[in-house]
Parts: C-alpha cells; sequence; structure tokens
C-alpha cells in the first residue's frame, strides 16, 4: 500500500447550495405546525395521538417496502414522514386506528414505493390513499358523524357537507373571518386558514414549493367559483367561502405542489395549477362529492407528464449551422 | 464572500479584484521538477522531438502538433526525465514530460519568435503556448474566418482573478497586444469585455469595450455570445462557427510582451484558494507542481481533502498533489473535507430546481432521467443535451445532489462515441 496522500475526486461542480430533500421535508413539517397546533387545540390528544401514529407508521411502511425490496433505506429523507402527516392533517381527529395503517400502507407502498420510490411517484401519495378511504368507507370522511362528540365554541357542522345538502342559506351561519381563524370543523390539519397560509407563504419564501402552482390553484378556484356565484347566488356559495373551506388551503400549499407529481415549467405549472382549482369548484357545485380538492389534484397529477411537454425551447435548439 | 441567489434564477456573483486594497501577485520560485501536459493535439500523429535524457533549454520545441507548423515548448531549462502518457478529462490521453529542472534559465534561440513579426504563421508556430492558451489555430485558420475577437477581461469561473488582474495590472501591454491582434488577425471588430468596474480603465486599450456585471454563469462563450453579442449558438456548433473567436486577456498580454519586450512568457498566473476561501494570486512556471505550489504558501492539505484545478462550478479535481498546473489552470482551490457535498444516487424528484437554474432552458429533469439509463442519443435528440453549455448550475441546485453535471458530460462524451463509430461504418 502506498501512504501518498490522496484527495477526493469528483466532476464539478464543488459548490453545492446545501439543500437537500430531508431539509426540504422537514421545512414542509415545520411550515405544517401552525395549523397542525390549531388542530391540536381544537381535538385535543386524540389528534396528536393520530398524527404520531400517521406519521410513525408511514415511515415503518416505508422502512419495510425499504428491507423488502433490498433497496438503500430512505427513511431519512423524511419523506415518509410528511406523507404520513399530510394524510392525518386531512383526516377527522375520531379516525380508528385500523384506518390509519390501511391509509399509511395505501400512501406508502401503493402511492409511493411500488412505483420505485421518492420521485417515480405519478400521483400525491397522502391523496391517494385519501381518495381510497374515501371511496372504500365512505363513513370514515363524514365529519359531521366523526366528530360528533366534539363540542367547540363554533358552528361544528362541517360546511360543506351544509352547503351541499342545504344550499347556500347556510352560509350565515358562519363568519368567513371565523372560517379563516380555524372556526369550523375538519380534518385536523385543515381548517385553520391563516396557519395554512402563514405555512405556505413561508415555503414558498424559502423555496420549497413553486408559487405559481399555489397561485394559480387559488386563482382558479376563486374565479371559478365567483363565475358560479354571479351567474346563480341563490345556488353557488360565494368564492371566498369556497376558498376558506374544506381542503382548498391545504391543497394550494401542501397537496398540490407535492413534487413529483406536479409540472415544473412555468406555463404547465399555472395550467396545472389553475385546472385543478375549476375542477374542484366543478366538483362541489356539480358534481357527487362535497370537497372535490382530493379528486381534482389526482385527476391533474395524471395529467402532469403531458402537460410539461409544454416547455421553453431550449437555447440553440433546431437552429441551422451557421 | 459568499454565493447567494437573486430572487427567481440562479446566480453567482464574482469575486472582484478591485475590494482588495493593493494587488499582490506572489512568486513561486523554480520547482526542481515540472511536469508538462503536452494537451492539445492535431491531425495526423504527434512527433515527440526528444527523448528522456535530452537536455532542452527553456522555449525549446518538445513536440509537433500534428502535420502543421505548431509545438509544445519546454517551460524551464533541464533534462527530460520521464515522458509518460496522461488520461485527462473526456478520456483524452496525452504525454506528459518531465524534467528536472537548471536553476538558471537558457533561453532557446527560437525560444517563443521573440521579435518576429506578428502574422498568422508566426502565432501558430510560435505562440500556441502562451498562458492563457490561446487557441490560434481556430482563431486564424477558422472557416469562415472570424469576423470578431472576444477579449476576454472577465474570469470564466467563480473566484478566479487572473483576468481581471490582467486588464488591472497590465493595462498598457494589453493596449500593445490588441494592436498587434489587429495586424495578426483579419477580424473586424475586437472587443475588449471586462467587468463593470473596470470599464473606465479599458476604455484606454483602444479596443471596443463592453462591460458586464460579472454573475455566473453568463461569463461563459456561449451566453456571452447571447448577452454581449447577441447571438445565439445553436446547439452543439462551436462560437467559432458563428466567426466569433474568445481570447483571454492573459494570453494578450503575454503575446505582447513576448512581441515587443522579447519575454517569452512561460509562467501562469492563478488565484490559489484557500480552504477558508480567502484568495492569493500567485505566478508559478507552467508545469510546477501544485505541492510546490501550496508548500511554498504554507497550505496544508489532508488526506480526504478536495483540491480542485480551476475553478468551483467547472475546474476538475485532482487525486494528487503531483499533478502539475498547465497554461490553462485558472486556478487551485482547496477544500476542507469537511465542507464536501457528497452526491447521491437517489432518483430525480422532480423538484424542477435545475429547469429554473438552467440558463440555455434545457429540461434537466427529464434530460437526467434518460442519461441515468444510458439514453444518449434520445438525450440529445430530444431533451437538449447538446444545448447544453457546461456551467453546472443544475448539479449545484439538486436538492437529490445528483451529479448532473456530470451525467451530461458523459453522455456527450458517449454521444460523441456512438456518432463516430456511426460515420466510420458508413
Amino acid at each position: 500500500m502506498s501512504n501518498r496522500k490522496l484527495f477526493v475526486s469528483s466532476h464539478a461542480p464543488y459548490w453545492h447550495s446545501r439543500r437537500s430533500i430531508s431539509g426540504r421535508s422537514y421545512h414542509i413539517m415545520l411550515a405544517a405546525l401552525p395549523a397542525l397546533v390549531m388542530g391540536f387545540y381544537h381535538y385535543g390528544a386524540q389528534a396528536i395521538g393520530l398524527v404520531a401514529l400517521s406519521m410513525s407508521s408511514a415511515i415503518i411502511w416505508e422502512f419495510l417496502m425499504n428491507v423488502l425490496m433490498k433497496r438503500p433505506t430512505t427513511i431519512g429523507d423524511g419523506n415518509a414522514a410528511v406523507i404520513g402527516l399530510l394524510l392525518a392533517m386531512l383526516l377527522p381527529a375520531t379516525t380508528p386506528w385500523w384506518a390509519i395503517l390501511v391509509g399509511t400502507f395505501m400512501a406508502v407502498v401503493v402511492g409511493k414505493q411500488i412505483f420505485g420510490g421518492l420521485g417515480c411517484n405519478p400521483l400525491n401519495p397522502s391523496l391517494v390513499a385519501l381518495a381510497i378511504l374515501l371511496l372504500s368507507w365512505e363513513s370514515l370522511l363524514d365529519f359531521d358523524t366523526r366528530l360528533v362528540n366534539y363540542d367547540l365554541p363554533f358552528h361544528m357542522a362541517y360546511p360543506l357537507t351544509a352547503l351541499k345538502n342545504f344550499g347556500v342559506s347556510v352560509i350565515p351561519n358562519y363568519s368567513l373571518f371565523g372560517l379563516f381563524m380555524g372556526q369550523q370543523s375538519g380534518g385536523i390539519g385543515t381548517a385553520f386558514g391563516l396557519g395554512l397560509i402563514i405555512g405556505g407563504l413561508y415555503l414558498i419564501w424559502r423555496g420549497h414549493i413553486r408559487w405559481e402552482i399555489s397561485l394559480s390553484f387559488l386563482a382558479g378556484l376563486f374565479l371559478t367559483a365567483l363565475l358560479f356565484n354571479v351567474s346563480d347566488p341563490g345556488s353557488y356559495a360565494n368564492p371566498v367561502f369556497h376558498l376558506l373551506t374544506g381542503y382548498t388551503l391545504i391543497g394550494a400549499f401542501f397537496l398540490a405542489t407535492e413534487d413529483s407529481s406536479s409540472p415544473v415549467n412555468f406555463i404547465p405549472m399555472i395550467i396545472y395549477g389553475a385546472s385543478a382549482g375549476i375542477l374542484t369548484v366543478l366538483i362541489r357545485n356539480i358534481g357527487a362529492f362535497e370537497d372535490g380538492v382530493v379528486l381534482a389534484i389526482l385527476m391533474l397529477n395524471v395529467a402532469n407528464p403531458i402537460l410539461d411537454k409544454i416547455r421553453p425551447k431550449a437555447m440553440g435548439r433546431g437552429m441551422e449551422h451557421a | 464572500m459568499k454565493p447567494f441567489f437573486k430572487v427567481g434564477k440562479a446566480k453567482l456573483k464574482f469575486h472582484m479584484v478591485e475590494r482588495r486594497e493593493k494587488e499582490v501577485v506572489e512568486e513561486i520560485p523554480l520547482p526542481a521538477n515540472v511536469t508538462l501536459f503536452l494537451k492539445k493535439t492535431g491531425s495526423g500523429s504527434d512527433n515527440l522531438l526528444i527523448r528522456v535524457g535530452d537536455r532542452v533549454k527553456t522555449g525549446q520545441r518538445l513536440l509537433r502538433i500534428g502535420e502543421g507548423d505548431s509545438y509544445h515548448i519546454s517551460t524551464v531549462t533541464g533534462t527530460v526525465s520521464a515522458i509518460t502518457e496522461h488520461t485527462g478529462y473526456f478520456g483524452h490521453t496525452y504525454p506528459a514530460v518531465s524534467i528536472e529542472s537548471e536553476e538558471k534559465d537558457q533561453w532557446d534561440d527560437e525560444a517563443g519568435g521573440v521579435g518576429k513579426e506578428p502574422t498568422a504563421e508566426n502565432a501558430l508556430q510560435y505562440w500556441g503556448s502562451l498562458p492563457g492558451e490561446p487557441d490560434f489555430a481556430s482563431l486564424l485558420n477558422n472557416t469562415p474566418p472570424l469576423d470578431t475577437v472576444v477579449i476576454n477581461g472577465v474570469d470564466k469561473d467563480l473566484l478566479m482573478t487572473t483576468n481581471q488582474l490582467m486588464v488591472k495590472t497590465e493595462i498598457k501591454a494589453l493596449t500593445e497586444g490588441i494592436e498587434y491582434l489587429n495586424k495578426l488577425t483579419k477580424a473586424e471588430r475586437i472587443i475588449l469585455l471586462v467587468p463593470t468596474t473596470l470599464g473606465p480603465l479599458a476604455e484606454q486599450a483602444g479596443a471596443e469595450v463592453r462591460v458586464m456585471e460579472p454573475v455566473y454563469p453568463d461569463t461563459l462563450p456561449k451566453l456571452l455570445m447571447k448577452k454581449v453579442l447577441g447571438k445565439i449558438v445553436p446547439a452543439g456548433v462551436r462560437c467559432e462557427n458563428l466567426g466569433v473567436g474568445f481570447l483571454d486577456a492573459e494570453a494578450v498580454v503575454a503575446l505582447s510582451k513576448a512581441l515587443s519586450k522579447g519575454e517569452m512568457c512561460v509562467s501562469k498566473t492563478l488565484t490559489v484558494i484557500k480552504k477558508d476561501n480567502t484568495l492569493v494570486n500567485v505566478k508559478a512556471r507552467v508545469g510546477t507542481s501544485v505541492k510546490d505550489i501550496l508548500e511554498h504558501l504554507h497550505i496544508e492539505t489532508d488526506q480526504g481533502d478536495r483540491v480542485i484545478l480551476g475553478g468551483p462550478m467547472f475546474g476538475h479535481a485532482i487525486h494528487t498533489e503531483d499533478l502539475p498546473i498547465s497554461y490553462d489552470t485558472d486556478g487551485i482551490m482547496i477544500q476542507d473535507k469537511g465542507r464536501i457535498v457528497w452526491n447521491s444516487d437517489t432518483h430525480c424528484v422532480n423538484c424542477g430546481e435545475c429547469v429554473r437554474a438552467c440558463p440555455a432552458q434545457i429540461p434537466v429533469n427529464m434530460l437526467v432521467r434518460l442519461l441515468e439509463n444510458s439514453l444518449y442519443e434520445e438525450a440529445a435528440r430530444e431533451y437538449d443535451m447538446l444545448s447544453c453549455i457546461e456551467c453546472g448550475l443544475c448539479s449545484y441546485v439538486c436538492i437529490g445532489r445528483i451529479p448532473v453535471f456530470h451525467h451530461i458530460m458523459l453522455g456527450k462524451q458517449e454521444y460523441d462515441r456512438i456518432r463516430s463509430a456511426e460515420e466510420s461504418n458508413e
């Protein structure tokens, strides 16, 4: 053996922005905290237990899949924890433990790992799980029955269910400011609009999500709801109500922006976000479901690879040689 | 002096020489042994003009490049101790000549064509080996003939200061060099490109002066073409094919000194970047080993550190400090092992950072997927691999720490190989 001093060799560049996938995951979890803390405040220890179970089971599923598929262990990148966290935020605080385990299994294994892991998932894993739960056990996401034992100091009827069943006459029961401040029933982390917006703006500021998607989603949803509302105020809720209820804000800042399943070019991002927003209102106003965010984003996830073909011309592409 | 991002697009600011009060260039003493990498190759086989054991003088010709009339020269006086083959970047192989140097330089009579007229033939014959590595062959014999020559007073890679330093301290020589260039080339325009702060000074040089904010990656030739000259270079085509050639300010200064003062320049001015990111300007004989330079500067390195010939964005890491500096080594950068960011083999997570950072609008997220699967031809055809201007920002911003730039360079190399194999089959 030579005792010559050797250096580390690799290809350029030798500087790095020092950002990482795990860093991004932790920032997303951090950004989710304001909304989450409000959920804990409303629903207490049960909500904390549910979030903990969801995150830990997601991590365990991921670890098991790593072992089974003989792949490097990837739980350190924090993505499984994010998936578990986001799924828990969408669920009511009284979701039974088995539903959480099934949900995180569907999210991590069916939504992500069978496609090859992080980056290969065509759909948002948390939303895959939620859609499966929603379609398999409809009652799990019936917020009014699930949260019937909670008596919080505000109108406890789930706004979108009430709207679907009783029309716009229910809207005066809610104050828009109250909705914004989290005074509505719903998933653990979906009710507190202000918290979600703070988290979203933080992620945009730090560059962890793309503002184009969030903004176009909200704009698409707002404008479509506005058109409905203007055309028939007696049947359709006003756009601000749509903005502040259901999964709208968590969808805009945490779900639609999932990296792997959303486009990266500017025009596709705008089309993707706006279409998801439009589709959400269509489902809410004339579709069968109360909330359209989940299915709308999943639909657009599917369209993502085609959308992302719309891209700027690369420098010097297709030019004749001089 | 941290790199920082402007909102929106990845832009890295340059270190500017003016911020420092005084320019000190540390002379590295002549080392006992130099190694010369004879990198340039021509068509046909190269002819070595020396053998092991020969005594060579400074400026003496070592190798005739191809069939033409240009040569590699010795940068020291001494005895040839070894001739080996070295494999460099992109798999290029070339002779490496080691010479045990004598303390006193004896100049070869022909050395550097000192006092010769500035003609194209002489340029090719005598001034191919100048610091800054001017490529006179493509500059003078290009088809079509060049109409524009850009003298680069801006450094290409971050933290490098050689060219700025030349503009700042050698403006007279630069002015003369530009006159010679006027005689040398048939180019209608000679443009001197300098950082904004050196603009007023550069006006003296008698060339068309263009100033620019030295922001990476705008300093790379193909982006200079776009931003300074307003020409888009087609994918896979050299700037020279559009009639524009580039010369480092350092090469022009060296040319001028050879012609007017009879001083053949066999030393390279370069920037040494220490572990704490402080810079030292040094001047060392071409062929001096990195070890000799670092020892003179009392810079210690350990096993596992990283030593880079060139700058942080597109330099070349070396595995041992025994390797020498060449005519094109603008810097030596030392990175502590604790500061190295390791690459990983994760999948692309499609975050799109690279797509937004890419100055050539390449769909890097898709490109890297193809390159990981060795689909080089498709990568070139569908996903614009050949539009890449080789800035390295994709790797810089990648949160998955995928060696994207490495993938692209490998892809280009493999693509060339496939193409030349196809051509020879036809």
